[in-house]
């Protein structure tokens, strides 16, 4: 429109759009709100300028403060790592039954433990850490290498047969079926093992029970209720690493898989080791 | 004979926003100079304003014994610990909504409030307005009275007008530094924070509270003064809807005032009709927000009602009755101009006067207390009232202790060797009271069951004698075990309970025990 139009009933300019007869008045900006504005215009140019903003192409504009938020989090992890090591001093010097021992310690460990197993265990083990098949479930009371703090300790610091370190729990099973028992034989002793728990299929017979005391029990224990010294899961309980049934045990049995473990300890520190210790420790099975 | 009566004197004054010259939002502030008014709400507004300053200087100061555990201040909210104390209640974090239900009860008081007195808050409690008469009053007292004031306005710098001046200035910027240094003792103990702030030694934020502070009372106080409440305030704008026709208001009673007369004795002699109104300003230039209350409710008053005392003094010294200005309602008001207008356009002061006493007519509605109440105000009271008492009830019968379990989600339960189940649970056992505390924490309605805590050894199967520290959570990993024989088809609710050891005190959570799916 090339003519002002002044509204009537306001004596306001409008600013000739109109809607159904709506017009639309010419009302200036609060001239605070206009300054605002113009105020942040400028402190945008001067952010710019002192902060990283403009994209480039592969970073972007460093700021003249050469402020970084990266630079920020490395140095609040400096600071709560600083934090952490007078604790984390003592925990290195004591042994780990006495860290167990001590209540501020222990919860310290613990929650520490509890961020490292989520981080190197869980794969495994689980986030909750009840295991899988071939993976020990860690919240009950059974242990294949023991359950009191110092076992633990041991198994985490050296791993299962693991390849590079010499104090490595370590045991085989030999696969029966490569000429050490026939098949009606495997299928006896499966079902004597499988009575011990009332496995379903399960037959405690004579023969059965011979095979298993001239052919397990020195590993197994003669009731089958395991041997930790060398590592002989307990065979008379609900509990098992390769499924609790009578096909499962007859595969184990004549042909035997074997889980492993990486040993931890030059790998994560013994810290590191400790506090996962007392946190597996605590999940419930502890002994 | 044809001068002004000797009683009252017209004073030159200019309202800054009237019916007849309505301003521009736009248009630049008009400096107001209140002249001091002197009556019964004058006295009223400075036992307001001594009470409310009162409060809020001393509470801080006001000592509470709690025991050695606790502070000993009264009123504190102590965001460090995340504990609010105020003399014998002590709230915690999740409590928070007493605080809500107060936020609510302050809402329905100021609807009611708002509903039968108009805009009181605003007139005589609300901050701006009590710290607005203290700045005026030191005003007052340093440049002297209106007349005075303006002529030092309008005075040449010199010396003299610099000295009162910076004394004014720095006065209110002491009284500033004194409100915002107040605030800070309500967050901390006030004995030593002083010797902090004093040394120097006090937080940051302590010292960058008082500067706001003192920066908002001295620029909202001594500035920016009825421009707060006129452009910043939304009270005004909600003041339409609270308000109604039986809302007691300031209201300049027009039909006795009318026709207003600055020369009445001359209009006597020429018979015309002449009203109470002697047309002396004195209520304009009075009133701190700078309107005259002659154009009826408008958004800029706030009550304060010292055009009533103004006016007054002004009806005393002619000889007239009080109460030309007065509290009234809307409704009465209609009612009594139409009484004095009749069927005519103007007020004729010969409708609402007896001839021979020269009294009111007995027609005329004056407004009494009784104004008060009515169905809208009893509602709100009652509400307010049952919003009170409710919380009261609630406060009284909550319990010092309190335990919360979560059931642990993965995993949900665990097979022992022996057949046995177990489940974990994170439990948090709260001391609510500032003194330490032996409690016994049980499982209840779970046959067969026994409870483990990492880091408590056990006193019984299925209890647990706990030591709490005063007025502080403690956090508990527990393991809940059933042995095979007794364990339940599915999943079982039961309660983990937590009692004083002399019993006096007893709180519980349920929760679930889980079991594996039957196979």
């Amino acid at each position: 429109m090339s003519e002002r139009e002044i509204d009537d009933v306001t004596g306001v300019e409008t600013t000739g759009h109109e809607w159904d007869g709506i017009k639309e008045l010419n009302n200036p900006l609060p001239r605070w709100w206009l300054w605002t504005f113009y105020a942040s215009v400028v402190f945008a140019i001067g952010y710019t300028i002192a902060f990283p903003a403009w994209p480039l192409i592969s970073s972007a504009t460093p700021g003249l403060l050469g402020y970084s938020s990266r630079a920020d989090h490395a140095a609040e992890v400096a600071a709560a790592k600083a934090a952490q090591g007078k604790t984390l001093a003592r925990i290195a010097q004591m042994p780990v039954g006495d860290i167990l021992a001590d209540q501020d310690l222990s919860r310290f460990a613990s929650a520490g433990g509890n961020s490292l197993f989520k981080v190197y265990c869980s794969q495994c083990h689980g986030t909750g850490a009840t295991g899988a098949v071939g993976y020990p479930n860690l919240n009950d009371d059974e242990w294949i290498w023991g359950g009191t703090i110092d076992d633990i300790y041991t198994t985490i610091a050296h791993g299962a047969r693991s390849p590079s370190d010499t104090d490595t729990r370590y045991n085989l099973m030999p696969p029966f079926a490569d000429g050490l028992l026939d098949t009606a034989q495997i299928g006896s002793v499966a079902r004597y093992v499988a009575s011990l728990s009332g496995i379903e299929g399960g037959e405690a017979s004579p023969e059965g029970e011979q095979l298993f005391m001239d052919n397990c029990s020195s590993c197994h224990g003669e009731s089958g209720q395991g041997m930790i010294e060398v590592g002989g899961p307990s065979l008379n309980d609900g509990i098992w690493l390769y499924e609790g049934s009578l096909a499962a045990i007859e595969a184990q049995i004549a042909q035997p898989q074997h889980g492993v473990m990486p040993a931890w300890l030059p790998r994560l520190g013994d810290e590191a080791v400790k506090q996962l210790a007392i946190y597996v420790h605590g999940l419930g099975g502890g002994q | 004979m044809l001068s002004e009566p000797p009683t009252s004197q017209r004073y030159d004054v200019e309202p800054v926003n009237s019916k007849e010259r309505r301003q521009s939002l736009y248009a630049p502030r008009t400096k107001i100079f209140p002249k001091r008014a002197n009556g019964r709400f004058r006295q009223f507004k400075w036992l307001v304003m001594l009470i409310t300053l009162g409060i809020y200087y001393i509470t801080p100061w006001l000592r509470w014994d709690r025991g050695p555990y606790a502070p000993d201040q009264a009123v504190l909210v102590d965001l460090a610990n995340r504990r609010f104390y105020f003399f014998f209640i002590e709230i915690w974090p999740q409590e928070f909504y007493y605080v809500a239900g107060l936020l609510v009860m302050a809402g329905l008081g100021l609807f009611l409030v708002t509903s039968t007195v108009g805009r009181a808050w605003c007139g005589y409690a609300c901050p701006q307005t009590v710290w607005v008469d203290l700045f005026l009053a030191v005003e007052g007292f340093i440049e002297g009275d209106r007349n005075a004031r303006i002529k030092l306005d309008k005075a040449p710098w010199t010396l003299g007008k610099l000295w009162k001046r910076i004394s004014k200035h720095a006065i209110w910027i002491l009284i500033g530094v004194a409100t915002g240094g107040a605030w800070i003792f309500y967050f901390a103990d006030a004995p030593s924070l002083i010797v902090d702030v004093v040394t120097l030694r006090a937080p940051l934020v302590a010292y960058v509270t008082i500067a706001l502070l003192t920066s908002t009372t001295y620029i909202f106080g001594g500035l920016m003064r009825e421009q707060v409440c006129t452009y910043m305030c939304p009270w005004p704008r909600i003041q339409g809807a609270m308000l109604d026709e039986h809302s007691l208001t300031v209201t300049y009673n027009g039909w006795r005032g009318e026709p207003r007369s600055r020369h009445a004795k001359k209009a006597i002699a020429e018979n015309k009709p002449v009203g109470d109104c002697v047309d002396c300003n004195a209520c304009v230039v009075v009133c701190p927000m700078g309107i005259d209350i002659r154009d009826g409710q408008q958004l800029e008053c706030i009550t304060c009602a010292l055009c009533i005392d103004a006016c007054d003094d002004v009806m005393d010294r002619l000889g007239k009755e009080r109460g030309l200005i007065s509290y009234a309602t809307l409704a009465d008001h209609e009612h009594n101009m139409a009484l004095a207008m009749g069927t005519g356009k103007v007020v004729q002061p010969a409708r609402i006067r007896d001839r021979l006493t020269g009294k009111l007519v007995d027609t005329i509605r004056l407004t009494d207390w009784r104004s008060v109440i009515r169905p809208r105000t009893i509602v709100y009271f009652i509400g307010w009232t049952a919003i009170g008492l409710g919380m009261l009830t609630a406060l009284a019968l909550r319990s010092p202790l309190s335990v919360s379990v979560l059931h642990d989600r993965n995993p949900l339960f665990v097979e022992m060797r022996d057949g046995a189940v177990s489940n974990g649970y994170d439990i948090k056992v709260l001391n609510m009271t500032p003194e330490p505390r032996t409690v016994t924490l049980s499982v209840e309605g779970l046959p067969g069951a026994t409870l483990a805590v990492t880091d408590h050894p056990g006193t019984g199967p299925t209890s647990l004698e706990l030591p709490l520290e005063p007025d502080k959570v403690m956090t508990l990993r527990a393991y809940v075990q059933v042995a095979p024989e007794a364990l339940p088809e599915a999943q079982t609710r039961f309660i983990i309970g937590v009692a004083s050891t002399d019993g006096a005190v007893r709180t519980q959570a349920e929760t679930t025990f889980e079991v594996p799916e039957a196979k």
